[in-house]
């Protein structure tokens, strides 16, 4: 097992010394006289100041290392935030090299171009991708690695490579065993091979399997480093006074008092605030609690999340931008035999991680280090390189473990990041910047508040013929450096529309509109994007026509969803094993939705009863179809955390602001759901051959719209607005 | 000066007596096993065992630990062999791990006051634990399971 604690300090102490250009030959000898194919570790730091191309060559090898001590490290270019990345990654790599599972360990990549995500191109970690971009990359390293191990000891035995095989960390003869440790040096000479076979699925040993974490037990005895974790000799910690409202200007600052408290070092207006610096975190709070700062607020001063939701409702009554026109909705909606409307909305909602945002940073004249648990290391890093006033190669940026992260440390803007080597610069010695809590909670970035207005009909049999969708919003991606390729050309973000503009139901009418709403609250994605405000909306309605066609919901479903085999997989799935046509105790109802998002797709089945205008969730039962996989043990976990996550918002959260402050600053005012409040949770997995999706967020979008429908099979009720309250008028 | 006992060793500290003790253990002591997760009692990442009672660090002034014997995560057992970790292991609970010191020191109290806790007791001793990666079901499974390994002889 890593000890990254001890990782960061070596690399840190190593900066100074200079790695030569023969250490980035093609391949190497590691320090510890093992292979390491791709680069130099403890070089980390100079690698990015290599040569590029020679490096680029390597990059699907850039993954492992052997050292003679047997130890297999996969580097592994995604972050570990809770989704399982450092087990996952290293399955694909150690199951195509014949590892012993039990020597293999994993270490964050640092920043360098051959870590780029495949399809996205930049370091990131994000879109719940990181296993099927990461499916070839990882099997094809683990098996150019194996072929030159197996080519050394062909060397060895002088006899072909071909009449010899691989197990459990050694190539074998018919009478002799070579272990990957012995055959490091060797291998270490030898080209890497430029075609490998991949293995049959058939022989996988461990892809499939539900393996045990490598990350487990770092994480029950403290030793497992996240970025507020994060020593270095003679840093001071900082922690900043941000505007109280988005887009306030400091006017000015008094720091009379603050400036004479214990341990204060120095207090210095930056861009994001005014920072005040001090030898531990907790002086540094104390004197920021204790800084008079005069704000010009601004044009949002007034602003109230109230009044802008029924902006948000007028809006919706005029024409959007087209996203989906099949045949035509209005005509058929003023014939259809019945017809309904609704609106649904969704607040502002904080990512919430349970480590608050951090970053420490040592800036010198000619280098810069920072620490964070980043999910966006490119960005961060040229983003914190322009601050700096460095080249990009001279800044090392060291992925820690994320204490969470749902998005949120994937801020196009890196603002944690760039504060961060403000605060450096002023420091002149090496930082930590902490966000409070509270901080973490006023400091933007949201889920964006949205509105859907939906109106469906349905023909004298029963069959729905029309759904017209409008939805109001702030985009994600306008105003980003991202813009222009993730719009992709188009007039509306894809991101505030994913979830609807599919809509996989067979009805012959339907008409998407989307309005982009310019509200000045920085917003961003939050697990499972547009989805988690989609599936809501769409779902609630199916059910809603469901009861005006006077039809079960689930059979409702299956009806429009001939055509869609996978929709149609989970849903009976989630269905069958919830025991759909079961009754329950009296007082229990059943509640049901089926979403598609980031490849996969997903069916929740919910229990519920409410009692006093109280909701109980009782058992969720979720089905998830994410083609071919990895680790079932992750994707169960993935799958009941994403319930979790999705009922939480569902039944407790949302951010509201008046006169342009927010009115939520703690769990204990934007609640997350708690043991006692945590149903049973079941996760049934779909097996098949289709081409692998997502898991970190495809459980989130079905949990509100299934416990929404059940509120409606119990009381009769219908919800349109979240979080849940029985006791609002619809 | 304020004396008190982390994980058996003795401590003197000359520092403000009103500071949290959750600070003085991640800074002056450099235990960063416990965490900061909300700085009000609320989400018990900081949970720390004072003489044998789990108590929210953030809100404990350091001089609520003096003359005492304060036990962190670190000093929960010296090589993963309690019964809770060896559980926590074989059901794979964690997933981002922040909060999951705090669990751990939660569920040693629960089972030491109740080796055979019920679902209800786990609810009880638990519900002041927040997980936002959604453990909680491996969490109940894990405690059931540290509470049969214990019987079976597991510290």
């Amino acid at each position: 097992m890593i000890g990254l604690r001890n990782g960061l300090e070596r690399v840190s102490r190593k900066t100074s010394a200079g790695i030569e250009r023969r250490d980035f030959l093609k391949v190497s000898i590691a320090a510890s006289g093992g292979l390491l194919i791709g680069f130099h570790f403890p070089g980390v730091r100079t690698l990015a100041s290599a040569q590029q191309s020679a490096l680029g060559a390597f990059m699907p090898n850039a993954f492992v290392r052997i050292g003679s001590d047997e130890r297999i490290t996969v580097i592994v270019n995604h972050s570990e935030m809770g989704q399982g990345v450092y087990t996952s990654l290293p399955m694909l790599l150690a199951d195509e090299l014949d590892a012993d599972w039990s020597k293999v360990s994993y270490e964050p990549a640092p920043v360098d171009p051959k870590y780029n995500h495949p399809a996205f191109g930049m370091q990131i970690t994000g879109g719940s991708s990181s296993v099927w971009s990461g499916l070839d990359q990882f099997r094809q390293a683990g098996a150019g690695a194996r072929a030159m191990l197996v080519a050394a000891a062909a060397q060895q035995w002088n006899v072909d490579a071909s009449t010899l095989r691989t197990e459990s960390g050694a190539v074998l003869n018919r009478s002799s065993r070579l272990t990957y440790g012995q055959l490091a040096a060797a291998a270490a000479k030898l080209t890497p091979p430029e075609h490998v076979q991949l293995k049959d699925p058939k022989n996988f040993k461990l892809i499939g399997k539900p393996i045990k974490r490598l990350d487990t037990s770092v994480k029950l005895n403290g030793q497992a480093e996240f970025g507020i974790d994060v020593k270095l000799p003679g840093m001071l910690n900082a922690v900043i006074a941000r505007p109280p409202i988005f887009g306030a200007k400091m006017k000015s600052f008094d720091d009379a008092r603050a400036r004479s408290m214990p341990g204060v070092r120095k207090i210095v207006a930056i861009p994001a605030g005014v920072a005040v610096i001090a030898d531990t975190f907790w002086q540094a709070k104390v004197a920021r609690d204790a800084l008079r700062v005069e704000w010009d607020e601004g044009s949002m001063r007034d602003f109230d999340t109230g009044k802008m939701m029924r902006d948000f409702r007028d809006r919706a009554k005029t024409p959007g931008t087209s996203v989906r026109k099949d045949g035509d909705a209005e005509h058929a909606l003023a014939n259809s035999a019945k017809k309904i409307e609704a609106v649904y909305e969704v607040p502002y909602l904080s990512h919430l991680m349970m480590e608050p945002l951090n970053c420490t940073v040592d800036l010198r004249a000619d280098s810069c280090e920072v620490w964070t648990g980043s999910q966006f290391q490119t960005v961060d890093r040229a983003n914190a390189a322009k601050v700096a006033g460095l080249p990009n190669e001279k800044v090392q940026l060291h992925t820690t473990f994320l204490g969470g992260g749902f998005g949120r440390r994937a801020n196009p803007q890196s603002d944690f990041v760039v504060e961060a080597v403000y605060v450096a610069k002023a420091a002149g010695v090496p930082v930590k910047v902490i966000w409070t809590r509270e901080d973490d909670m006023a400091g933007g970035w949201y889920r964006p508040a949205f509105l859907h207005a939906i109106e469906g009909g349905i023909d004298a049999s029963g069959n729905a013929v029309s759904w017209k969708s409008t939805l109001v919003g702030q985009s994600i991606m306008a105003g980003t450096p991202f813009a222009a390729m993730m719009l992709k050309g188009k007039a509306y973000d894809p991101a505030s529309v994913e979830g609807v503009d599919d809509l996989p139901y067979a009805i012959p009418n339907i008409t998407v509109e989307s309005h982009q709403a310019e509200v000045g609250v920085p917003v961003q994605w939050l697990r499972s994007v547009g989805h988690s405000h989609t599936a809501f909306a769409v779902e609630c309605f199916v059910d809603e026509l469901a009861a005006l066609a006077g039809k079960d919901p689930y059979q409702f479903r299956r009806a429009l969803l001939q055509k869609q085999p996978r929709y149609l997989g989970v849903l009976d799935l989630a269905a069958q094993k919830a025991g759909w046509d079961k009754p329950l105790a009296k007082g229990m109802a059943r509640g049901i939705a089926v979403h598609f998002a980031f490849g996969s797709y997903s069916a929740h089945v919910v229990e519920v009863s409410v009692e006093d205008n109280k909701v109980r969730v009782h058992r969720m039962v979720c089905a998830i179809d994410c083609g071919q996989y990895v680790n079932p043990g992750i994707i169960a976990a993935q799958t009941e955390g994403g319930a979790i996550f999705g009922a939480s918002a569902a039944l407790f959260q949302e951010l509201t602001f008046e006169n342009g402050r927010l009115q939520q600053t703690n769990f204990n005012t934007f609640p997350v759901m708690r043991m006692n409040e945590c149903p049973e949770i079941e996760t049934h997995i779909v097996e098949n051959n289709e081409k692998a999706g997502g898991i970190g967020e495809p459980g989130v979008p079905c949990a509100a719209p299934a416990i929404a429908n059940a509120i409606f099979a119990v009381t009769g009720k219908r919800i349109r607005r979240l979080p849940i309250r029985m006791t609002e008028a619809v | 000066m304020i004396a008190f006992s982390v994980n058996g060793k003795r401590v003197d500290l000359d520092l403000e007596p009103s500071t949290p003790l959750l600070w003085v253990i991640r800074e002056q002591l450099g235990l960063t096993g416990t965490k900061y997760g909300c700085g009000m009692a609320q989400c018990g990442a900081c949970t720390v065992h004072i003489n044998g009672e789990a108590v929210r660090s953030c809100v404990a002034p350091v001089s609520r630990a003096a003359g005492k014997s304060v036990t962190t995560i670190e000093g929960l057992s010296p090589d993963l062999s309690n019964a809770l970790q060896l559980a926590w292991l074989e059901v794979d609970v964690p997933q981002c791990g922040y909060c999951q010191s705090g669990q751990l020191m939660s569920a040693a109290v629960l089972l030491r006051d109740k080796p055979t806790p019920t679902d209800d007791d786990i609810d009880e001793a638990m519900t002041g634990n927040i997980c936002r990666c959604g453990t909680y079901p491996r969490i109940r499974r894990a405690i059931h399971r540290a509470a049969e390994m214990a019987k079976a002889g597991a510290r």
